[in-house]
């Protein structure tokens, strides 16, 4: 006897933060066993409302109605208790402790505190079959990688019985292999009618797995369409309120002399790697991830150590020791971890900006801060980040304009060639559209952009040329004519090889 | 025009809000009120508190104390801790007495060699962190023993064999310790000076805000062309400089250098730091608080004197007081 109908009714909530409208009567219906996508830009509220659902947040006025009866939940646990499980953004599993420990933290099975280690390995393997995780439950979650992890969240949340289960970007950091076996597992759970609430960005990936499509705007519940209506553009049109699109523009003059030249760069996680970069050229660096992009741009970038190889910039061999160094020469990088490799986030938003070029920016061996401040006001125009003050602290700001504030530190550098790590990774649609007006902009002033990212039609859209990697080696370079998605593909997953001659 | 006006006007008065912010934080005025409410209560509870002399003692008495806490200070920003500033001062006042009282040297080159040894020791301090990657906890720990024992190698064979403390009678390491211009003690203009000097350094110098950013998020920093190792071999250094000064100040107000002088002064310098409201995790912490921060602990002495309370009790008021500060301060994070 399975329950039919719905699990989640959720009416007219509002949320305020001082004077912020988080959420301005947002409804959400969810079904048993369906698969429900929520998406908007950043800053919709999508968050605030799981947060609410999960009991972390209170909310101001409204109505959530789970299994028939009225909730309100004030603690997580409560949640929990209650059969609804979410799976945040950045995994809260504790790395230093192992498979089982990290499924039944805080309720082990035992008798006066002796653990019935051999009952809590049994019921964990039980669940690692059900997410279809084939790993050692003794192994440590510090070896396992990101998409396991996840997996390993889902089968956390089998285990305390939810019939509501809550994955916020769960496919933010995986690479398209690794994001198929997370929508098997989310079929599976499915067909135990489980119900998913699945919050995210990526537009494509919602229409292959949500039956239903929530969509918020700006605080507020914009519409629920189902599968068989919904379309990549209509979806955008209803998250932006505008049509979008990202076409590719043929660069403006013809790319001028090579700025940038790899010949057989080795390190720990790549070889052989061979590649150059024209003045004004946007080359995008296309690849699964754990390909090694991140790793070669790091390496010419001076943070990691080549093992062999050349790198040739502006005509001259170079070899940086440091950032500070390759900086200096005129190389800027976006890292692709925000949070980890770039924000200062208890610093004000104007050190954030500021602060790699600092050293250029004083006056008789003081900061010019009057030249600081004007610079990061026209920056703030020119970008259109939105804040309230520069003075506030980094964290205060939304993912896309966090983002938008590491790229006005990178642009003060002026730099010769700027490589961008994933750089609308975790942005919404409409600051990713001015980031990439952005990147054309500087393309047409000289700049050379170095484009990692993995999103193959960002990377047509975007690059006049592509290097694709796979395990490490490049695949090939395909000039823009040969870039499809099906062609970018297999050079990435190594079904097809191209010779690499010379400097294309 | 009107445009260019209002523009110009916000340009000049932007770096004089920021720079005032950035002295006088939330946390900051919270512990400075405390302070005040402290020393309100000490004017009502004893005649003696309020006059000059009192007061002057009481500063004389922490002046010390915050010039250390400068470098410990800008230490605890980057994310690290200095556990061996007592034996370093130890070491270099030691150094100091005893190059003066018994080699005969100019005591100006006796100074300049005791700072010396103070900015080796910082030195090694922030190579050992930076090159060795060893933490800073158990480098310093490490650090407290080694000038600890350099303290009696310097103090024996004075008087036989057996490490003992050297007199040091030079009027002019005296005056720098304990000399007053005036009513005002010279080691509280020393402190007024270099509070100014590095408060402006570190609001208004790229490698100020660079201890910062280190602090903040040391890869990020790396990753933005901020030579992350430099910085902190910069802030041991010259934290082993100011514990120099602190050790020969100290020599030159007691006339002495002692064996064991510094014991426990490491707790009481990080102590001013943390509530002066700098967070042991980095990032943030001004100097302006640790000297209010000393300044506090300074008051609750003169208390213990002043009110003829009993001398046992002191360091454990001290401990509770230290102990509650972080703990509202975390609250009041918290709540917001």
């Amino acid at each position: 006897m399975t329950d039919t109908g719905l699990i989640l009714k959720i009416e007219g909530i509002s949320k305020s933060y001082g004077g912020v409208q988080a959420l301005d009567h947002v409804n959400l219906e969810v079904n048993y066993g369906e698969v429900h996508a929520l998406v908007g830009e950043n800053g919709a509220g999508k968050s605030t409302l799981m947060k609410i659902l999960g009991g972390i947040v209170n909310r101001d006025s409204g109505k959530i109605l789970f299994k028939g009866e009225e909730v309100d939940f004030q603690k997580p646990m409560e949640a929990i208790s209650a059969g609804i499980a979410i799976i945040h953004q950045e995994l809260s599993m504790i790395p230093a402790l192992n498979v089982i420990e990290n499924i039944f933290m805080g309720r082990m099975p035992n008798t006066k505190g002796r653990i019935h280690w051999k009952e809590a390995e049994e019921e964990t393997v039980r669940l690692l079959d059900m997410v279809g995780l084939a790993i050692d439950p003794h192994t440590l979650v510090s070896n396992l990688s990101i998409s396991q992890r996840q997996l390993i969240e889902i089968a956390k949340a089998l285990s305390k019985n939810a019939s509501l289960i809550v994955m916020d970007e769960p496919n933010s950091s995986l690479s398209e292999s690794e994001t198929d076996r997370l929508f098997q597992v989310i079929q599976k759970l499915k067909n135990r009618n489980v119900a998913v609430i699945y919050v995210s960005h990526k537009i494509e990936e919602v229409l292959f797995i949500a039956d239903r499509i929530t969509v918020m705007r700006d605080a507020h519940y914009v519409g629920t369409i189902n599968k068989s209506e919904a379309t990549v553009a209509k979806i955008i049109q209803m998250m932006v309120g505008r049509e979008l699109l990202v076409e590719y523009v043929p660069p403006q003059k013809k790319p001028g002399e090579v700025i940038l030249e790899v010949r057989g760069l080795c390190g720990e996680r790549f070889k052989d790697v061979s590649f150059c970069l024209h003045k004004g050229e946007i080359v995008g660096m296309a690849g699964l991830v754990g390909a090694g992009r991140s790793e070669v741009a790091r390496t010419i970038f001076g943070d990691f150590k080549k093992i062999a190889g050349e790198i040739f910039f502006e005509g001259r061999e170079v070899n940086f020791h440091s950032p500070a160094e390759a900086i200096r020469a005129g190389i800027s990088m976006l890292q692709e971890d925000r949070k980890v490799l770039s924000l200062f986030f208890d610093l004000p938003i104007i050190e954030n900006m500021s602060l790699a070029n600092l050293p250029k920016m004083t006056r008789r061996g003081f900061i010019n801060f009057p030249l600081i401040i004007e610079k990061a006001k026209g920056f703030v125009k020119d970008l259109d980040i939105k804040l309230a003050s520069i003075d506030n602290p980094a964290k205060s700001l939304s993912g896309g304009n966090q983002q938008k504030v590491i790229l006005a530190r990178w642009l003060e550098t002026n730099p010769k060639l700027l490589i961008l790590d994933e750089p609308t990774h975790g942005v919404d649609v409409g600051a990713k559209s001015e980031i990439y007006q952005l990147i054309r902009n500087l393309s047409e002033r000289g700049v050379s952009i170095l484009l990692i990212s993995s999103e193959l039609p960002e990377i047509i859209a975007m690059s006049d040329r592509v290097v694709v990697m796979h395990e490490g080696k490049v695949t090939g370079t395909l000039p823009h004519e040969d870039c499809t998605e099906d062609n970018i593909m297999a050079h990435a997953t190594g079904l097809q090889e191209q010779m690499i001659i010379g400097c294309a | 025009m009107a445009n260019q006006t209002a523009k110009a006007q916000s340009f000049k008065d932007k770096p004089k809000k920021s720079f005032f912010a950035s002295i006088l934080k939330t946390r900051e005025i919270g512990v400075f009120l405390f302070l005040i409410v402290l020393c309100i209560a000490m004017s009502f509870l004893s005649e003696y508190f309020l006059k000059p002399q009192n007061l002057f003692n009481v500063l004389r008495g922490m002046s010390t104390t915050a010039i250390m806490a400068i470098g410990v200070t800008m230490i605890i920003i980057t994310g690290g801790i200095d556990l061996s500033i007592g034996s370093v001062m130890a070491a270099s006042g030691m150094l100091t007495a005893r190059l003066i009282t018994v080699h005969g040297f100019y005591p100006w080159l006796a100074f300049a060699i005791g700072i010396g040894l103070g900015v080796v020791l910082g030195a090694i301090n922030g190579l050992v962190v930076t090159r060795l990657r060893v933490n800073p906890f158990i480098t310093t720990l490490g650090m407290m023993s080694v000038a600890r024992g350099l303290t009696y190698l310097l103090a024996s064979g004075i008087q036989g064999t057996v490490a003992s403390n050297i007199p040091l009678k030079d009027p002019g390491v005296g005056f720098l310790g304990g000399g007053y211009i005036g009513p005002v003690p010279f080691p509280l203009i020393e402190m007024i000076f270099f509070v100014i000097l590095f408060t402006y350094f570190l609001n208004h110098t790229v490698l100020g805000r660079q201890i910062y950013a280190v602090g903040s998020n040391e890869s990020a920093a790396h990753l933005s062309g901020v030579n992350d190792r430099k910085v902190k071999l910069f802030v041991y250094t010259l934290t082993g400089a100011f514990v120099a000064f602190g050790g020969i100040m100290n020599a030159g107000l007691l006339s002495t250098a002692m064996t064991n002088t510094g014991t426990g002064s490491e707790m009481d310098v990080i102590a001013a730091v943390v509530l002066g409201g700098t967070s042991l995790s980095g990032g943030e912490g001004t100097i302006i608080g640790a000297v209010i921060g000393a300044a506090i602990m300074a008051v609750i002495r003169n208390a213990f004197v002043l009110l003829k309370l009993p001398q046992s009790a002191q360091t454990i008021v001290i401990g509770v007081v230290i102990v509650m500060a972080v703990a509202l301060d975390q609250l009041r994070k918290r709540n917001k």
